[in-house]
């Protein structure tokens, strides 16, 4: 097995070029979804299949500054959770987990069954309505099988996306908040290193990760704990409704007159 | 409080359509059983009737199924891994383990359609005999099954409203069971023969189904705290109003047969089959929006 990948986003460098969501469509061939006007200057709006990296701008109110608005930009893509969720649920096995630790829908696999889509708690994976797939962010497993990097970390021209082993992504990480927090940005951290066994997409956030659409990490949960209470309580109401059924079975003679048409 | 950021899946009508089937086909041989094995001879021909419905009700699933899916053609993907030609079989997807058992259910809703429609067929009077109660049994098991892991796949996520709730796989139970009952009921009023003499018992059968409904109705509620806010948006409110009108006005004619005089015998069952779609559309919708 190659070594496992990662990527590394510090949104306190991203300026919000969306040079990496160019270098996406253009390398995967993705035609992009018809332009919209939104907030800021948003006009891809979100994660999906034609979106696999997606530049949020964040407004937030600065301190002191009432009625400011003041951007946070930060470069979001499938996080290839190590627990994955859309691996987890997915009933075609169409999700792998390639030899470099990423995790990756098969074209020819997958059957548009969509319960991944449900089940990513990143809002990342989209359906494709004109492949009839369900789509995201392959890691450039392509370019990963031929030594190249990603195309959107090639392209970003502040580093704000690096690229490299996982292990080197997590020191960098690691790094890049203490020097924040040297620089007295006390509230900045790491996501990504304990979410869902550990990310292979960390961030350095300078918010709580609600901020940015990131479940907190007591929220970073599968999709199958909910089988057993849910299974359980299934059980309990069959028991309890087949022993209704019982009681109006043996309880009560079929009448007599054919054609009863009681309630 | 779980907060997730889940994109909605964008399940439709066609899932709509099969959650409601799925459990009439279910619900119809849980109380078709039942009835063969628990009931009075007079009860045959309603067992029989429900045997019918079971199998008719099925065979609409997977085209729904299919319909549904992105690449139909692969409908196959779920039973079969696509690459190694083995078996695909996950025990903690719902999806995965529903598409195994609504198949093998297949095999018995066919059995059984078989023994009620050809008594004196081969299957018939293999399935009249010792083997038919244990053949009834197993796949009352498995009707039960597809009646309740609907809800269970939509909790089995990580979909605000579905996810953070485990009744529904209890809620979509009962209220399958429900509208199996007023299925077969439904079909005896309007064909008329020896099944309806049965009809007694499935409308106190369903009184109970109801209440149990009405039960994990108000726990759903309870279980999903503030993510209510998502499915009793204003929007939903016709739904939720045939929802009660499907439950609340049967129950009533159910418990207190006078409120049904001189009203046609078809509208507590036909409400509740109604209240039925109502309730897995608003459910499926509800959280998607």
């Amino acid at each position: 097995m190659a070594k496992a990948v990662g990527f590394f986003t510090d949104e306190t460098v991203c300026i919000g070029c969306k040079a990496c969501e160019v270098a996406c469509k253009e390398w995967n061939q993705l035609p992009g979804n018809p332009p919209e006007f939104l907030d800021s200057f948003d006009n891809t709006g979100q994660l999906d299949a034609q979106n696999w990296r997606h530049v949020k701008f964040i407004e937030k109110s600065p301190a002191g500054r009432p009625g400011g608005v003041a951007w946070t930009m930060m470069s979001d893509v499938c996080k290839h959770c190590s627990e994955a969720s859309c691996m987890e649920v997915c009933p075609t096995n169409a999700i792998i987990r390639t030899e470099f630790d990423t995790v990756y829908i098969q074209p020819d696999v997958c059957n548009g069954c969509r319960d991944c889509i449900a089940a990513c708690p990143y809002h990342v994976i989209g359906f494709d309505e004109h492949r009839g797939l369900a789509q995201k962010c392959t890691f450039c497993y392509d370019r990963l099988q031929n030594n190249l990097m990603p195309a959107c970390a090639t392209a970003c021209p502040t580093q704000s996306i690096r690229f490299g082993d996982l292990d080197e992504m997590r020191r960098l990480a690691a790094a890049r908040v203490e020097q924040l927090h040297a620089q007295g940005k006390s509230e900045a951290r790491v996501y990504g290193d304990k979410e869902y066994g550990g990310l292979h997409t960390l961030f350095v956030l300078t918010d709580k990760p609600e901020v940015y659409g990131l479940p907190s990490a007591e929220s970073a949960v599968l999709p199958r704990r909910n089988n057993r209470a849910s299974y359980l309580g299934s059980v309990a109401t069959a028991l309890l409704a087949t022993v209704g059924a019982l009681v109006a079975i043996r309880g009560r003679r079929a009448t007599e007159v054919r054609g009863e048409q009681a309630p | 409080m779980i907060e997730h950021f889940a994109a909605p899946p964008h399940w439709g009508w066609y899932i709509v359509g099969y959650f409601f089937f799925g459990g009439i086909a279910g619900g119809a041989y849980v109380l078709g059983t039942m009835l063969r094995l628990w009931g009075e001879p007079r009860d045959a021909g309603a067992a029989r009737l429900a045997f019918k419905i079971s199998f008719w009700v099925l065979l609409i699933c997977p085209i729904l199924l299919t319909l549904d899916l992105g690449k139909p053609f692969r409908f196959w993907h779920m039973l079969v891994d696509a690459r190694t030609l083995g078996i695909a079989f996950k025990y903690w997807s719902p999806m995965s383990v529903g598409a195994w058992v609504l198949t093998v259910f297949g095999v018995f809703a066919a059995g059984s359609f078989v023994e009620a429609w050809r008594p004196q067929s081969g299957i018939g009077r293999l399935l009249s005999g010792p083997l038919g109660r244990p053949f009834m049994i197993v796949g009352a098991a498995l009707g039960l099954f597809i009646t309740a892991y609907t809800g269970v796949l939509l909790s089995v996520s990580n979909q605000p409203v579905w996810s953070d709730t485990w009744a529904l796989g209890g809620l979509f139970l009962a209220s399958a069971l429900s509208a199996a009952a007023a299925a077969i009921a439904f079909v005896a009023i309007r064909r008329g023969g020896d099944a309806v003499v049965s009809n007694a018992k499935l409308f106190a059968a369903d009184r109970y189904f109801i209440i149990l409904e009405l039960v994990l109705l108000v726990v759903f509620f309870l279980t999903l705290g503030a993510a209510a806010s998502k499915v009793l948006a204003v929007r939903w409110l016709v739904l939720w109003l045939i929802v009660l009108a499907g439950t609340i006005i049967p129950l009533a004619m159910y418990v207190r047969p006078v409120l049904a005089q001189g009203r046609s015998p078809l509208l507590a069952p036909g409400l509740v089959l109604l209240g039925n779609v109502a309730l897995r559309a608003v459910i499926v919708f509800g959280a998607q929006a």
